[in-house]
């Protein structure tokens, strides 16, 4: 089984897809993000499938677990370069990923996680 | 291109995928077309997986007048299917999932059939017909 490697930049974990993902994989990875998530105390995780050639339900919850699974551990996730074809295929998969932040590309996913924060921090000294 | 394809682990439901990528293309679906049999064919694939602890996949190219398919057909000799409409429904799930397998895949692509009873088995075929 192939594993997805985890990025670290500053306090954000960049996770890059570049395997046809098995369900095993996906499971690892899933375990894996929420480990480091925890040890380095990232407060972003950004998802690239850009490479990603299809999103099948499996996949797209996995999506959605991860999300859900940094939040409760204090980390927002994007997920960023999706391609056109694939966000088509999940619509009419029926498969919104409505809890899910996207960006178009990776300096953009960069980009919302600051906003956030500043959001976040602005937020908490008023 | 046609053939038979095992669907008994994980790693052959990603093979399924390329198999199906590579027909799609060589009989000149587009990117959004194949892209959306695809997925269909990894959810397909998944369920003959988790709901018949395995099954097979023929991929063949079909012809209808001028118009040229790509036809799947997933056979196990799984538990089947009690109520195909229930199954169909989205949202409708006995194995954990999102219930979206069959539901979605028949949007997914422009003919389904699926054919199963309790006992015997499930047998479904799906075409996605060039443009």
């Amino acid at each position: 089984m192939d594993r997805v490697p985890i990025l670290k930049l500053g306090d954000i974990l960049i996770v890059s897809i570049q395997i046809d993902l098995q369900d095993q994989s996906v499971l690892a990875l899933q375990e894996d993000l929420s480990e480091q998530v925890v040890a380095t105390g990232a407060r972003g995780v950004i998802i690239d499938i850009s490479a990603v050639e299809i999103v099948d339900s499996f996949i797209g919850r996995m999506l959605a677990t991860i999300a859900g699974i940094s939040r409760m551990l204090d980390a927002e996730t994007v997920v960023v370069g999706m391609r056109p074809a694939v966000a088509i295929t999940l619509v009419e998969l029926g498969l919104s990923l409505g809890g899910v932040r996207t960006a178009l590309n990776l300096e953009k996913g960069v980009a919302l996680l600051n906003h956030i924060e500043s959001v976040q921090i602005a937020s908490a000294t008023r | 291109m046609a053939g038979e394809l095992p669907v008994n682990s994980n790693s052959d439901v990603v093979l399924v995928r390329q198999h199906v990528r590579t027909a799609a293309i060589e009989m000149g679906l587009s990117l959004v077309d194949q892209t959306k049999v695809v997925t269909a064919a990894s959810e397909l694939a998944r369920n003959a997986l988790v709901y018949a602890g395995g099954g097979q996949v023929r991929i063949e190219i079909v012809q209808k007048g001028v118009r040229r398919g790509l036809r799947l057909t997933f056979s196990d000799d799984g538990p089947g299917i009690p109520d195909i409409q229930q199954a169909l429904t989205d949202g409708w799930t006995t194995g954990g999932g999102l219930g979206l397998g069959l539901s979605g895949s028949r949007r997914l692509v422009d003919e389904f059939d699926l054919r199963s009873a309790p006992g015997e088995g499930t047998l479904i075929t799906v075409t996605k017909w060039g443009r």
